[in-house]
C-alpha cells in the first residue's frame, strides 16, 4: 500500500498543510503580543480570506470572474442572525414565520445551516447563468447580486431592511477564523485535486478540446459555483459572528471589489495565490490605515488624507494587472519539495529523447 | 389610453438614458473585447463637472452655469479626456490579455475614481439644480409630458441616427466596424488599432457625457455611486441584447427600460420597491430561455 505511507500523504496535502502551519504559527506570534486592536485586524483579514478562498474554488478552477458571490455572503449573514438571534430580540426586531422565531440553534449548526441555504440559492441561480458563456456568466452573476441587494434593502420583515440588524450572538475570535480557513483551504484543495476540479481546469485551459474530450463544462461549473457559494456564505457567518451587527449595505460592490481583487493580486489560478493575495492586500491595507491615522516619525506626524487606503488599494491592482497579470504566485502551488531525494533509476535516462535539434542549444 | 401614452413615454424615456449607456460600453467591447465598468464612473464625472470641487454640502455650480452649447462642450470635452486618458493609462498596457483580465481592470479603475471623487468632492451626495426648465411639463394628446422626457428621447434618436451615419460614412466608422468583426484582420489590412480604439473611447466618453446631463437634470442629485445602477443595467442589457452587437445593445438598453417601468406599473404598491428585483429575475429567464441574447453575433462566440 504504497499509497498510505505518512510521507506520501503529507506529500499529496502539502499545500495545505504548508498554508495552514504558516497561518497558524502567524495567529500563534499575534496571540502571544495579546494586542486585542491586532488580532481584531487579524480576525478581520482571516474572515477576508475564508471569502477569498470561497472566490478562487469557483473562480480559480473555472477561468470565469463574478461578480456576483458577495449575494451568498449576505444570504449567509443574514441567515445565521434568523438562527441564532435571542428569540425575545428576534421577537423586537423581526417578524420571522413562528419556526424561526421561536428557536434557536446552536452556532455550528447554524453555520452549516446558513451556507447550506446559500448554498442552494447558488444551484438555483447557477443553473441559467452556466450557461452562459465566461463574461455573459460574469455580468449576469452581477445580476444576481443587484437583485439580492435590492431584495434585502426592501424585506424589513426579515432583514430590517436598510438599518443595522444588531444583537448576533459574538463568539468568532482569531482561532476561530483561523479553524474556517483551515476547513476551507482544505476542502479546496480537495476539490482541485478531484476530477471535478480536474475536469472544471481542462475546460479552463481550453474550452473546446475540454467539450470534444466528454467534459461537461454546465455541470462542472455548477458544482463549483455551488461549493464556492458554501464558503462565501461561511465567510458572511463569521462576518455576523464578529462584528455582531450586520448590514446590507456592507454586502456591496465595496466588498465584492476587495475580495476580487485579493484573489486576483495573489494569482487568480492558485489555492496558495488565494492565500498570498488576501495577506499581502490585508498588509497593504492596514500599512495604509495607519498612515490615515497619522504615525509618529522621530516627532513629526506622517499622515496621508482619507480614502488613501481605498486609492491604494485600487492601485495596487492596476498596477499587478499590467505588469503581472496572473497575480504574485503565477497561479503556481507550493510545490513538495524534496523530488531530487528520489533513488536515480526511478528518473527516465536524461539523454534518451534528445533530438538533435535541442542538441545544438 | 391617456394613462397608457403616459406609460409608454415613462418607458421609451428611461430605455433611452439605458440605451445610451449599453451603447457606450457595447462600441468599446466592439473593438477591444472590454466590458467598462468605469463607464457610470465617466457618467458621474460629467455630473460633477458641473460644480466647483469642494467638501462643502452644497454645490456651487461653475460649468453649470454656462449657456448650454457651450455646457454641453465641456462637460463632452473633460469626460472624451478622462476616457482617453483611461484608455491610455489602464487599458492599453493590458489590452492583449483574456476578456476577464480587461473586465477586472475597467473594475479597479472605477474604484479609483470613485474613491478619487470623494477625496476631492466628499462622499455626501450633493444636491444641484441644472436646466429646471426642463422639468415643467408639457400638454401632449392631453396627457402632462415634462419636456425633459421629450428631449430625452429626442436626442437619443439624434445620437443613433448620427452613430449609424458615423459608423457607415465616415473611413474610421467603417474601420471601426472592421475592427469589431476581426480585429486582427483589419489591422493586416492597415486599420490602426491605436487610432480605432481613441475613437471608440471618445464616442463612449461623448455618450457618457449626454447621459450624465439628462441624468442629472432629472435627478438633480449628484454622488459617486449614481454611475453604479445605470451601468449594471446597461451590462445586462447588453447581454440580454447579444453582446458584441452594437443594435443588440440599442434594443436590450430599451427593453430594460421598458421592462422596467411595466413593472413599476403592474406591481402591486407594496412591491414596487422590489421592482428591480423582477428587472433582474426576468433578465436571468430570458437568458435561461435564449444565451445568446437577442441579437446574436457569431464573430463573438469566446475561444481560448
Amino acid at each position: 500500500m504504497d499509497s498510505l505511507r505518512p510521507t506520501r500523504i503529507v506529500q499529496a496535502i502539502w499545500t495545505p498543510l504548508v498554508l495552514t502551519v504558516a497561518l497558524t504559527s502567524f495567529v500563534a506570534v499575534i496571540a502571544a503580543t495579546g494586542d486585542g486592536v491586532l488580532a481584531r485586524t487579524v480576525t478581520d483579514a482571516l474572515i477576508r480570506m475564508v471569502l477569498v478562498i470561497g472566490l478562487y474554488i469557483f473562480i480559480g478552477n473555472s477561468g470565469v470572474l463574478s461578480f456576483g458571490h458577495i449575494a451568498f455572503t449576505m444570504i449567509g449573514a443574514y441567515a445565521t442572525a434568523w438562527f441564532t438571534l435571542p428569540v425575545l430580540r428576534k421577537s423586537i426586531a423581526l417578524q420571522l414565520p413562528a419556526f424561526l422565531a421561536e428557536s434557536q440553534l446552536p452556532m455550528i449548526p447554524s453555520a452549516i445551516a446558513s451556507a447550506a441555504l446559500a448554498s442552494l440559492v447558488a444551484l438555483v441561480v447557477g443553473v441559467p447563468i452556466m450557461r452562459l458563456g465566461g463574461i455573459a456568466a460574469s455580468i449576469a452573476t452581477l445580476a444576481v447580486l443587484g437583485m439580492f441587494y435590492t431584495f434585502y434593502t426592501n424585506w424589513a420583515a426579515w432583514t430590517m431592511g436598510a438599518a443595522t440588524l444588531p444583537g448576533i450572538p459574538i463568539y468568532v475570535n482569531m482561532w476561530v477564523a483561523l479553524g474556517w480557513v483551515v476547513v476551507a483551504a482544505f476542502v479546496a484543495f480537495a476539490y482541485q485535486q478531484s476530477r471535478f476540479g480536474l475536469a472544471l481546469r481542462a475546460s479552463r485551459e481550453d474550452e473546446f478540446a475540454a467539450r470534444a474530450s466528454g467534459i461537461n463544462i454546465w455541470a462542472q461549473r455548477l458544482i463549483a459555483f455551488v461549493l464556492s457559494a458554501f464558503f462565501l456564505a461561511i465567510g458572511g457567518v463569521l462576518q455576523a459572528h464578529f462584528l455582531g451587527s450586520i448590514a446590507v449595505k456592507n454586502f456591496w460592490l465595496a466588498l465584492t471589489f476587495v475580495s476580487v481583487a485579493m484573489l486576483i493580486v495573489g494569482g487568480q489560478g492558485s489555492l496558495t495565490g488565494a492565500v498570498t493575495g488576501t495577506a499581502v492586500v490585508s498588509i497593504i491595507v492596514e500599512v495604509l490605515r495607519q498612515f490615515e491615522v497619522g504615525i509618529d516619525f522621530r516627532g513629526t506626524l506622517i499622515q496621508v488624507p482619507l480614502g488613501t487606503r481605498e486609492l491604494g488599494i485600487a492601485l495596487v491592482m492596476l498596477l499587478i494587472l499590467i505588469f503581472r497579470p496572473r497575480g504574485i504566485t503565477m497561479g503556481r502551488e507550493i510545490q513538495w519539495p524534496f523530488h531530487s531525494r528520489q533513488p536515480l533509476t526511478e528518473r527516465p535516462p536524461r539523454d534518451a529523447h534528445v533530438s538533435p535539434i535541442s542538441s545544438l542549444d | 389610453m391617456t394613462n397608457l401614452l403616459q406609460v409608454a413615454i415613462d418607458a421609451l424615456a428611461l430605455g433611452s438614458i439605458y440605451a445610451l449607456t449599453a451603447l457606450g460600453i457595447g462600441l468599446i467591447f466592439g473593438v477591444m473585447r472590454l466590458i467598462n465598468f468605469a463607464h457610470g464612473d465617466f457618467i458621474m464625472i460629467g455630473g460633477y463637472a458641473l460644480i466647483v470641487p469642494s467638501w462643502a454640502a452644497t454645490a456651487t455650480l461653475f460649468i453649470g452655469t454656462w449657456p448650454a452649447p457651450l455646457l454641453v462642450a465641456a462637460v463632452s470635452l473633460v469626460v472624451v479626456l478622462l476616457a482617453l486618458a483611461s484608455e491610455r493609462l489602464a487599458f492599453r498596457p493590458v489590452r492583449s490579455a483574456a476578456p476577464s483580465v480587461l473586465l477586472i481592470t475597467s473594475f479597479a479603475l472605477s474604484y479609483f475614481l470613485e474613491n478619487a471623487v470623494i477625496m476631492v468632492y466628499g462622499g455626501r451626495a450633493k444636491a444641484v439644480n441644472l436646466w429646471p426648465g426642463l422639468m415643467e411639463p408639457i400638454l401632449l394628446a392631453g396627457v402632462r409630458i415634462p419636456k425633459l422626457q421629450i428631449l430625452t428621447i429626442a436626442v437619443t434618436l439624434v445620437l443613433l441616427v448620427f452613430l449609424v451615419v458615423f459608423l457607415k460614412r465616415t473611413p474610421i466608422g467603417v474601420a471601426m466596424r472592421a475592427a469589431s468583426e476581426d480585429f486582427r484582420m483589419a489591422r493586416l489590412l492597415g486599420v490602426r488599432a491605436n487610432r480605432v480604439i481613441a475613437v471608440a473611447f471618445a464616442v463612449s466618453g461623448v455618450l457618457a457625457a449626454v447621459v450624465s446631463l439628462l441624468l442629472v437634470a432629472q435627478t438633480g442629485v449628484l454622488s459617486f455611486h449614481m454611475g453604479v445602477p445605470l451601468v449594471l443595467f446597461a451590462f445586462v442589457a447588453t447581454v440580454v441584447g447579444g453582446m458584441g452587437s452594437l443594435a443588440g445593445a440599442v434594443l436590450g438598453g430599451f427593453a430594460v427600460g421598458i421592462v422596467s417601468v411595466i413593472f413599476q406599473v403592474i406591481l402591486p404598491i407594496d412591491w414596487r420597491p422590489n421592482r428591480d428585483v423582477w428587472v433582474y429575475g426576468m433578465i436571468l429567464l430570458v437568458l435561461l430561455l435564449r444565451p445568446t441574447g437577442l441579437v446574436k453575433v457569431k464573430s463573438i462566440e469566446e475561444r481560448a
